[in-house]
Formats: C-alpha cells, structure tokens, sequence
C-alpha cells in the first residue's frame, strides 16, 4: 500500500490567537512496504502529520492519497482507511482501558468485524510478536502491569489490526534502553513477517540508522530532506542546525578519520564500525 | 470538534477591558446579569447590546470570536425560543396540531431568546479578557468578607483555579484518546443511543484514569511545595483598582440606574 502526501499544509486553531502552522506545504511518497524513518524535533509536526495518514485530522489544504484514493474526499469512508492504516500513538498505553489484556488487544480486531476464533488468532500473534506470555499475562489488567509491558499490550492492540501501513509515533520513548531494542526488534520482525509498510516516527537517529531503510527529516513543519540513512547522516553539519544530530557512533569515526585513520565515512551502526575498524587493525598487522 | 467551545477561554490582547481589575470585571458582569433580568421591555436592551458592543470594541476582540461561544448553545437557544413561542397565551395566528402561536408567545420567545443570547455573550466576555488566574483571584478576594461566616474563600478559589487549568488538557487528553480509539476502529459517531453510550467507554475509562493520575501528581507537587492553604499566604501581585476601574463601575451604574427608571417608568 503507498501514501502519496500533496502539498499538505495544517494549521491549528485558525482565526484565533493560538493559531499554529504545524504543517507547511509537505510532499511525500512512500512505497508499498517501505520501512522509513520520520524524524525530527520536537515540535516540528512529525505527529500531527502522521495523524494525516489515516483520517484523523483533516488538511487545511492538500492532498493525500492512499492506495490510489484520495482521503481528503468527503465521500471516502474513513473506516476503510483506518483499518489499513495501523497507527499507534505516542505514549500509546494511555489508550488502555480494558478488564484484561486480552480483550484490550482484541478491541481493535472485534472493531473489524471478524469472527471470535480470528480474534482470538489474531491476540495470540500478536502477543507473540511483542514477546507478552500469553496464558500469564491474558487475563491480567492492563493496569496493573509494568510501564514497558503496558506500551507492548497497547503496541499489540494495533498489530492485531494487522494494517497493512503500519505508523509508530515515538513508540520506544520513555523506555530503558534494554526495552527499546526490544520494541524495536519486534517492530522489525512484523515487517520482515508481513512486509507491511512501516513509518517508524522518532528523534533518536540511533533508533532509525539501524531499521529504516529510508529518512525523512523534518523541520518546523517542513521536510527538508529525505534519504537513505547513508545519504542523510552525511549532512551532519544541517542536521546539528535543526538540533538532531547523528548516531554517536558517527562521531567516532570521524573523530578517527579525523586522526588519519582511514575508514569509510558512511558508517552509522556500532555493528558496522566494529567490522571496519577490525578490518584496519588487521590491515595495519599485515603491513 | 472542541473547536467550538469559547466559554472559558482566554483571548489576550492586552486592551483597557483586559488591563482592569478582576473584580471590576465580576462586578459589572453581575450587574449587567441583574440588568437582563430587570427588563421587561424591548427597548433597554438596546442599551445593554450598546454596552456590549462598547466593551468588545473596546477589548478588540473580534466580534465574531465573541459570537462563534453562542453555537454550542444554539439547541438550547432555539429549545426555549420553541417552548415560549407555544407558551403564550390568546389568541392563536398559527396553528399546528395541538399547539397554537400567539402573538404573546412570539413576544415572549423573542424576549426569551434574546436574554439568553446576551447572557452568554455578556458573561464570556468576562473569561475573554480575563485570565484564570486573575478571575480566581478576584472571585477569592471578593469572597473574602464572606471568611468570617465560614465561607472557604481560599479554598474555592483554589480549586477554581485548579479546575480552570485543567479544562484545556483534559478537552487535550479528550482528543487525543478519542483519536487514539478511532485508530483502532472505534465509532463514536453513528448507533443509536445505547451503542454509543457503550462506545463511550473506551474513551471515559482512559479519561478518568489519567484525571486522577494527575490530581495526584498535582497533590504531590503542591506539598512538595509546602502549600498549606490560605492561611498566612502572601500574593505576588497584589489586586489594585484605579481610576479606570472606578470609571467602569461607574459607567456599569449608570446603565443599571437607567435600566431600571426604564422599568418603573413603563
Ligand atoms: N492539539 C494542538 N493544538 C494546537 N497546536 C498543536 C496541537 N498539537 C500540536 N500543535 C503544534 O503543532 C506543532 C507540531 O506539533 P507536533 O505534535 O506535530 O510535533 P512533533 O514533531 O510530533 O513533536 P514531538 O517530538 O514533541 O512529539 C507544534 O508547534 C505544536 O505546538
Ligand atoms: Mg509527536
């Protein structure tokens, strides 16, 4: 499923004196199972425009275009789109509101219509998939669990939706380290699972060096550029100026590049570096 | 969907209208209620539209702003101009079925409605051009004499404020819920009453937990801060009227005295 985004620009409270220009003039196209990266700094609309994506906010002007449909059509049934278009919120576990997990995960399927047994298909993968111990954990209230457990029911709650784009806001923020990679590594297996589109929303450039396979950077409503991370992370001294930065692991490299060490300079993962440097010690051992 | 909602909320502009004292303001918003329901003709309203008019010149608040908080009323508006308008009594114009249309009853639904209007529009002019923080104070100091007799004026004023605060975060947190369940499907749009009633969990059950989460932290933060009530608290900006404010009251008087030889006169 692609999204074409047109000339989309939002403003919030219009005509009155809080007025806001959240969105200016943004274009964008993501590809049937893409997984890309929206990052950006605080406030620079990353969330109001992925509520675009599937209906919940309308544009002040401009187009988006799902699947070929037009969103923005008043005769378009936003039900439609937003059983196709999964997105789960910043801060998502506030959203609970169920006796149990299991029925708070299944809310969103029960919403599709599907019968008892697909429902119940669907909560068992799910949980799965975010590693929640289904016969432990099923009949325990959402309230009651821990923070990093209840973002995993509310991340589940939209996986077993299983929409076919599936958008992220800040999903990993406000967890331990530990967690986050999890998170993320799951978030990773759906898509090598489902080959679904992903649009994983952050501000951690670590978060999405490793995933994505492309970036949108986003600044005071704007995209100012897009790229593979190979390409983005180049621009580092752009992406300072907007307060983002790049993956620290960067930094070293061109710390040592800067010393005459001679290594590549597009390496943005610990993985990656450790394989280069290792392959310089070697180099010079040989010598 | 909140949009709509201008009762409560603050337009800074910094006029002459938003610089008076808290007080001032309450008082000449009472008596301009009090004038609406001395009336009994047609004719002072004109004095009092003028007066309103005035001040939201004055106030450069657009008057369309200050006209958009009548929409989330208009039913009730419209429900009591229908009630009165059937109400009356004599001889019929119309007739529809059972009920019948008189000339009192369309008098009196006009004069109904009118007073209604202006009462909505007259008091949010009040929080228009008036902060919370400033109103509550004003209300606390008002109430002040009122101590004496047992009456929590702090306290009141307190939780005021408190409840001011939190209306745009919990109409915020509304929003965000709401969204947040549609994007899982749910449908708080279409039903008949008791689907949408039952619809309503999922947005009342989250509201409510994050409403108590953050009285508590709020509590929390209060003591952490050492409050202990009114007793013995100071203020930071300290509530004075000046000439100004002596011109409004003056100004209000006036209208009220006029008002009222209108109503002793007819
Ligand atoms: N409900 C709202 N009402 C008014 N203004 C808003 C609202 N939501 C966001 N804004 C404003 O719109 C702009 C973009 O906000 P948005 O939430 O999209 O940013 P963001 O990139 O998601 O930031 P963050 O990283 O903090 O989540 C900000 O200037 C913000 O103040
Ligand atoms: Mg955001």
């Amino acid at each position: 499923m692609s999204i074409e985004v047109e000339n989309l620009t939002y403003i919030y409270n219009p005509g009155s004196p809080f007025e806001t220009k959240a969105l200016e003039d943004v274009n964008v196209e993501i590809k049937s199972g893409e997984f890309v990266g929206l990052i950006g700094h605080t406030g620079s609309g990353k969330s109001t425009l992925v509520q675009h994506l599937n209906g919940l906010i309308k544009p002040t002007s401009g187009k988006i275009v799902v699947n070929g449909i037009d969103i923005t059509d008043k005769t378009v049934k936003l039900s439609d789109i937003r059983r196709k278009v999964g997105l789960v919120f910043q801060y998502p576990e506030h959203q609970l509101f169920e006796e149990t997990v299991y029925k708070d995960i299944a809310f969103g399927p029960q919403n599709l219509g599907l019968t008892e047994t697909e429902i119940d298909e669907r909560v068992r993968e799910a949980m799965e998939l975010v590693k929640l111990p289904f016969d432990e954990l099923k009949d325990r209230s959402p309230f009651e669990l821990s923070g990093g457990q209840k973002r995993r029911v509310a991340i589940a709650g939209v996986f077993a939706m299983k929409p076919e784009v599936l958008v992220l806001d800040e999903p990993t923020s406000g967890l331990d380290p530990r967690t986050r990679d999890e998170v993320l590594e799951e978030i990773k297996t759906l898509h090598d699972r489902y080959k679904n589109t992903v649009i994983l929303v952050s501000h951690s450039m670590e978060d999405v060096a490793k995933l994505v396979e492309r970036i949108i950077v986003m600044h005071n409503g704007k995209i100012i550029f897009q790229g593979t991370p190979r390409d983005v992370f180049k621009e580092v001294e752009t992406l300072e100026s907007i307060g983002l930065g790049v993956p620290q692991i960067s930094y070293l490299i061109r710390a040592l590049r800067e010393k005459g060490i001679n290594l590549k300079d597009d390496i943005f993962t610990v993985e990656e570096a450790k394989k280069e440097i290792l392959k310089w010690i070697r180099s010079r051992k040989n010598v | 969907m909140f949009k709509d909602i201008t009762i409560g909320q603050y337009y800074p502009t910094g006029s002459y209208v938003h610089e008076l004292d808290p007080r001032t303001k309450i008082l000449v918003t009472f008596a301009l209620i009090a004038g609406l329901f001395i009336i009994n003709t047609f004719v002072p309203y004109t004095y009092i539209v003028a007066f309103i008019l005035g001040v939201v010149f004055i106030s450069r608040i657009p008057l369309n702003f200050v006209l958009k908080g009548l929409k989330p009323l208009r039913v009730i508006i419209i429900f009591t101009f229908l009630i009165n308008i059937f109400a009356g009594q004599g001889e019929a114009i119309w007739r529809i079925g059972p009920l019948s249309v008189t000339g009192e009853g369309i008098y009196k639904a006009l004069f109904m409605a009118i007073r209604l209007i202006l009462l909505v529009v007259g008091t949010s002019l009040l929080t228009l051009t008036t902060s919370p923080i400033s109103l509550t104070d004003g209300i606390e100091r008002l109430l002040n004499p009122l101590r004496k007799i047992g009456v929590p004026a702090h306290e009141l004023a307190m939780m005021m404020t408190i409840a001011l605060r939190f209306i745009p975060t919990l109409l915020e947190e509304t929003d965000k819920i709401m969204k947040a369940q549609m994007a899982r499907g749910a449908d708080f749009e279409s039903g008949n009453i008791i689907s949408r009633a039952k619809g309503l969990v999922p947005l009342l059950v989250p509201l409510f937990i994050s409403a108590f989460r953050r009285a508590d932290e709020l509590a929390m933060a209060m003591e952490a801060r050492c409050y202990r009530g009114g007793e013995g608290r100071t203020k930071m900006k300290e509530l004075k009227m000046d000439g100004r404010d002596t011109m409004a009251l003056v100004t209000t008087a006036l209208l009220l005295v006029v008002l009222i030889v209108h109503r002793t006169m007819v």
